[in-house]
């Protein structure tokens, strides 16, 4: 076990299983697949759980880590670690995954090895782009993760699928394009400077890099992320990807993979290239993009006539606040921010599912088409209760302390800024109550209602989980938040002090994030950092 | 004196009801028709939690602690600076509240047993209840602003599910969505407070703050003014004040115990109890303490006279509380933090004792619909008439209640609403004196109006009807007489030393420790103001004015009376609409149609056209035309390829894949 969870092989074996299981999906019979997909899942849930627990709190190095050669000539690496931030995205992914794997079992009925063999090449993309501490090997997951994505949608979407997939691969791959042609400046200069070629995240960190090229790498890195959030206005492909994507897609697109925008700009954007990430006019931009966010995407989900459509209007929203704490760059607006990434998984996840489950019963997602289900599938209004309330921030759910931390970050940077986003909650609850009421409350006034089966075993195990989380952070969130802290902390401390011209370039001391390997990248676990460590 | 107070089972206090709501909430899947388990488990739970209450109460009488006792139970966020405990705080105030929760509580959900036992969602009744009563608890326990908002918006979502609770019924469900969406408005305004607060003492538990808080701010100053300004609007939302109140009427879509519990006794008074806790920070703010007094009493003036007008009986009965509600923020907004919150007390319980008694009418009106197969409102009380003779103990007690609200001696109401007219008074504060005076006369007309039209002249139920009415059962009719009783000498714990009567002074000295600091912080802020005065603005002690104001709500309840008992009212199906004056105040001044044509619809399409012209036109307009220049040079490329992007995708990605994987080596 300590060998496991002391090394970088608990990583790799995360990165590996699932393609291993996604050619035993092509492999195996048609039947057989969602079998395979699920108990693939599973195991690498149950392999990553433990993660939690031996995750070293205080400390802000990157855990677990290796750095082995690949493609030396250039300098690439195959170089992963984990952080607190890394650990709890990681989670999130092992966690939703047997989830929408399990919610996709009545719902895809065509080319089942495909699917969940496309599912599964997602997962090993998800956690890479977790995991990769190279940049090319970054870009590479970056872009794995695109591409069954996109057959996702396409293949197994709704009518408008082909021009779904094709908005969300052009919006997504434009950006990334940009990211990649940044990275190859980032390289060149690094290159430049030192003489050696690396794509090592260590490395290329201690680029000093002009003000103004740092304002247009940052740019070309953040407008690929900024997509990805998605950050007004950059945000039209996902209403439209959601609404065509298969349950477990939209479980997806908007658990995990929009965590990917925000993901990158605080590993790789902030970090990267804190000067331009702390210029006025940056952060100015951001933060107001993010509010109007909040505050837009709100009003537009509060008239959505499509149940999918306004959840995926919401996700703009909560992605919205999330920029917004992100960029406080203070303790509680970061660690907030990354929580909420958490509960937005969790609790959006959770509304696409129980939408997908009543789509699969009614094929409609026109929230006018459903009214007073609570009569006749009682654990469909509870669960739908208990999630609608947590995406809506209600205090004891998961939502509220994210929101909380990252309004009262906000408010300390920029009030006036955090006094109108926290006009979002009054408006959470415009959109979302009304829809509440529309699907499961009213007179059950269609016919075709009247007669459907309220939630079945498989469909309530996939939700149980989800609700448990719900409650368990929104009153126990400290676990969750102790080990985000130093890493939090590392970044920001990062960020703000190489901001500084004296420091901008190659500054001796990089803070926590720096990053420190064991020769052989092995570690025992409970040992304290032989090198005296960073952390506290 | 000064040893410590520990506190006795808190955890329990509070855990006894969650425990019930979990049970209940798991009875409503588990044993749908069983009414045994919710019957005992939702009443019991929360009278052992009161007995517990009572067992603290002794205790901290014997120690009459000056500090609050700290229960820290966990860390709940800790993030940099900022450290919340899930902690909870017993001194003499929120051992009180927590006493007329779980008592006044308790007593209803007794009465719940009688009034749901036909309904088919009877757990889930008792689930919502329970976990009402456990919010309420956190709201009035908690140490730090935080933890209260998690009550605070606890017992909003407990409303919104019990307003709704009828949830087939689509006025209802709205109901029970406007009154979450409006305190949602008032629930910003207490974030934006918390923001402030921890920015300003980098702390949000209430004992630092109120121990800090004249030293570091300024008295008077724009900080704490908006501080408490945002807390308020936090109080106006939950508390239903101008210009928020608009939900709490329509909230009497809910069962009538609800109506009682939430939205009369406990919940709607939690505004009053926050500026009551803040006191501290309210004093330093005399132009916020004007505000919170201004609006309470024009509250109380515009809530009275729409209950003047009113056909449902607990359409009456919610204005009427809207007007209560406005008095207790006239005691605190001008200082008077004791008599808020005697009134406070008092009103749970000759309010709660009127809604059950408007529920028992509404019960026995129903069931005799039910048995003659009649169809009606069964709350219009056009529809009711003469029920004093079928229902003996339900109008006795109602006329208790009566008396009580209309501040006549010796009930409970009495005592307390003059101490806030009294104190409005030698304040100086002559306008709200006046307008005190003015509504509590009102408050003695609407109300005699509803015990006429309802107990008095003839039956108006239809035929046959009246054979079918009588008087509720034990279970509903024992905490009518309970809340009666104390309807009456609920207002003995304080009685002031001019009245020609035994001088008795329970509640200030009991609530002196919480509310000294406040007083203190006062007296050095309007130092300059000099002593209070002992006479009303127009002259005259406190005993004359007592003696005239309860006179003159005597001489009103009987005009008034005499006036209706001989009036020949209608059935509500055959009544002609008000008209004049008297259908603007049937129309509720016409606020909600204000709202709707000046929020609502604009609101509604603003939103739209940023769905259908931002988004649509501008944004995915500007998206596809790009698009198109992009086709147009990619057609001759095109023209080389005709397979499936699909395909290309996946030779790609395994293309790709290759190349990387042979450049290892």
């Amino acid at each position: 076990m300590e060998a496991l969870y002391g090394s970088h092989w608990i990583l790799t074996l995360l990165l590996a299983i699932p393609l291993v299981g996604a050619v035993a999906c092509v492999a195996g019979g048609e039947g057989r697949a969602r079998w395979t997909a699920l108990l693939t899942t599973l195991l690498v849930l149950a392999l990553s759980l433990p993660l939690f627990w031996t995750f070293r709190i205080g400390t802000a190095e990157f855990q677990n880590a290796v750095s082995l050669p690949w493609i030396e000539r250039w300098g690439i690496r195959y170089a992963i670690g984990m952080d607190g931030i890394s650990l709890l995205m990681i989670l999130l992914t092992t966690v939703i995954m047997p989830i929408s794997i399990a919610g996709s079992f009545s719902y895809i009925k065509t080319k089942e090895r495909a699917f969940y063999a496309s599912m599964l090449v997602l997962m090993t993309g998800m956690l890479g782009v977790f995991v990769a501490l190279d940049l090319f090997l970054f870009y590479v997951f970056w872009e794995i993760m695109l591409i069954p994505m996109y057959l996702i949608i396409g293949i197994w979407g709704g009518k408008r699928r082909i021009y779904s997939a094709v908005k969300f691969f052009l919006f997504t791959a434009a950006g990334s394009l940009l990211m990649l042609v940044a990275i190859v400046v980032l390289v060149y200069l690094h290159q430049q400077q030192t003489g050696v070629s690396s794509f090592v995240y260590a490395d290329l960190i201690q680029t000093s890099i002009a003000p103004g090229l740092q304002l247009l790498l940052f740019a070309a890195f953040g407008l690929a992320f900024a997509i990805k959030v998605p950050l007004f206005p950059f945000h039209t492909w996902l209403p439209d990807a959601h609404v065509e994507a298969p349950t477990a897609g939209s479980v997806i697109l908007a658990g995990i993979l929009l965590k990917m925008g925000v993901y990158g700009f605080l590993r790789f954007a902030m970090p990267l290239f804190p000067v331009a990430a702390t210029s006025l006019p940056v952060i100015g931009t951001i933060v107001l993009l993010g509010l109007v966010g909040i505050i837009y995407a709100a009003w537009v989900a509060a008239v959505q006539p499509d149940a999918k459509k306004l959840i995926a209007y919401t996700s703009v929203a909560h992605l919205g606040f999330v920029m917004v704490g992100l960029f406080a760059l203070n303790s509680q607006g970061v660690s907030g921010a990354i929580l909420q990434m958490v509960n937005h998984g969790i609790s959006t996840g959770a509304l696409f599912l129980l939408v997908g489950m009543i789509y699969e019963r009614r094929h409609t997602r026109l929230i006018a088409d459903f009214g007073g289900l609570a009569k006749v599938m009682p654990f469909f209004a509870f669960a739908l209760t208990v999630v609608a309330l947590s995406s809506i921030g209600l205090p004891g759910t998961n939502g509220f302390v994210g929101e909380f931390l990252i309004l009262v970050g906000a408010f300390q940077r920029y009030p006036l800024v955090a006094v109108l986003a926290t006009t979002g909650v009054v408006f959470a609850a415009a959109y979302m109550l009304p829809m509440v009421q529309r699907i499961i409350l009213n007179p059950l006034t269609q016919e075709e209602n009247r007669e459907l089966d309220d939630l079945n075993a498989r469909e309530r195990w996939i939700l149980w989980p989800l609700l448990a989380l719900i409650l368990l952070i929104g009153v126990f969130p400290q676990p969750f938040l102790d080990r985000m802290s130093a890493s939090v902390d590392g970044l920001i401390e990062n960020v703000q002090t190489r901001r500084l011209p004296s420091q901008a370039s190659r500054g001796p001391d990089l803070g926590a994030n720096e990053l420190r390997l064991a020769p052989t990248g092995e570690r025992a676990i409970p040992e304290p950092d032989p090198d005296g460590g960073v952390g506290p | 004196m000064n040893e410590a107070f520990q506190p006795i089972l808190p955890g329990l206090i509070l855990g006894l009801p969650l425990l019930g709501a979990v049970l209940n909430g798991i009875g409503a899947f588990a044993w749908r028709d069983s009414k045994t388990i919710p019957s005992l488990v939702g009443p019991l739970t929360v009278l052992a939690a009161f007995a517990i209450g009572v067992a603290n109460l002794l205790a901290m009488r014997a120690v009459m602690p000056h500090e609050p006792a700290l229960v820290p139970l966990w860390t709940w966020m800790r993030s940099g600076e900022l450290d919340i405990s899930v902690m909870l705080m017993f001194d003499q105030l929120s051992l009180l509240m927590t006493l007329v929760v779980t008592g006044v509580g308790g007593i209803i959900h007794v009465y719940s047993v009688g009034y749901m036992r036909d309904d088919p969602g009877y757990s889930r009744y008792f689930a919502y209840l329970n976990l009402f009563i456990f919010f309420m608890l956190i709201l009035v326990l908690s140490a730090n602003y935080p933890l209260m908002f998690v009550g605070w918006e606890g017992v909003g979502l407990c409303s919104y599910l019990l307003i709704g609770f009828w949830y087939e019924n689509r006025e209802y469900s709205d109901a029970g969505k406007k009154a979450f969406i409006v305190n949602r408005i008032g629930d910003f305004g207490f974030l934006v407070a918390m923001f402030l607060l921890f920015s300003t003492f980098g702390t949000l538990d209430m004992p630092a703050i109120f121990r800090e808080a004249p030293e570091r701010l300024l008295a008077d100053g724009a900080l704490v003014t908006a501080i408490t300004l945002f807390l308020f609007l936090g109080c106006v939302g939950k508390s239903a004040q101008i210009p928020l109140y608009v939900w709490l009427p329509d909230a009497m879509a809910g069962p009538t115990p609800v109506s009682a519990l939430i939205h009369a006794a406990t919940m709607v008074t939690a505004g009053v109890y926050l500026v009551a806790r803040s006191g501290v920070l309210f004093a330093l703010a005399p132009v916020s303490q004007a505000v919170v007094a201004s609006v309470g009493a024009a509250t109380a003036l515009l809530a009275a006279t729409i209950a003047l007008q009113q056909f449902d009986i607990k359409k009456v009965l919610a204005y009427s509380t809207i007007s209560q509600l406005g008095y207790m923020f006239v005691a605190v907004g001008i200082g008077a933090y004791t008599a808020g919150i005697f009134h406070l007390m008092t009103h749970a319980f000759f309010k709660a004792l009127l809604f059950l008694g408007a529920g028992a009418v509404i019960h026995a009106v129903h069931d005799a619909w039910a048995a003659t197969g009649a169809h009606g409102d069964p709350n219009d009380m056009r529809n009711h008439g003469g029920l004093r003779r079928l229902m003996p103990v339900t109008g006795t007690t109602m006329w208790i209640g009566t008396l009580a609200i209309a501040g006549v001696i010796p009930f409970a109401g009495f005592f307390s609403k003059d101490e806030i007219i009294w104190q409005a008074g030698v304040r100086g504060y002559a306008v709200l004196w006046a307008l005190a005076l003015v509504v509590a006369l009102l408050t003695a007309g609407y109300m005699t109006r509803l015990m006429v039209m309802t107990f008095h002249g003839e039956n108006r139920s239809g035929e046959g009807a009246g054979s079918h009415l009588h008087e509720v059962g034990a279970v509903m009719w024992m905490p009518l007489a309970i809340l009666a009783a104390l309807s009456v000498v609920g207002g003995w714990v304080q009685i002031p030393d001019a009245l020609p009567l035994p001088h008795v002074d329970l509640l200030h000295s009991w609530l002196e420790p919480v509310f000294e600091p406040a007083l203190l912080v006062a007296a050095g802020v309007a130092g300059q103001h000099g002593e209070a005065s002992h006479t009303a603005p127009l002259g005259g002690g406190e005993a004359l004015w007592a003696a005239l104001s309860t006179t003159l709500a005597v001489i009103v309840i009987l005009l008034v009376y005499r006036g209706l008992a001989a009036r020949r009212y209608r059935p509500a199906a055959e009544a002609a609409e008000p008209t004049g004056f008297r259908a603007v105040l049937y129309h509720k001044w016409y606020v909600d149609e204000l709202y709707d044509r000046l929020v609502v619809r604009p609101l509604l399409a603003l939103w739209r056209g940023c769905w259908r012209i931002v988004d649509d036109r501008i944004i995915d307009g500007t998206v596809n035309g790009l698009a198109g220049v992009a086709r147009l040079a990619g057609w001759t490329g095109s023209q080389l390829q005709s397979g499936r992007v699909a395909t290309y995708l996946l030779v790609f990605m395994i293309g790709a894949l290759i190349i990387l994987g042979s450049l290892a080596f």
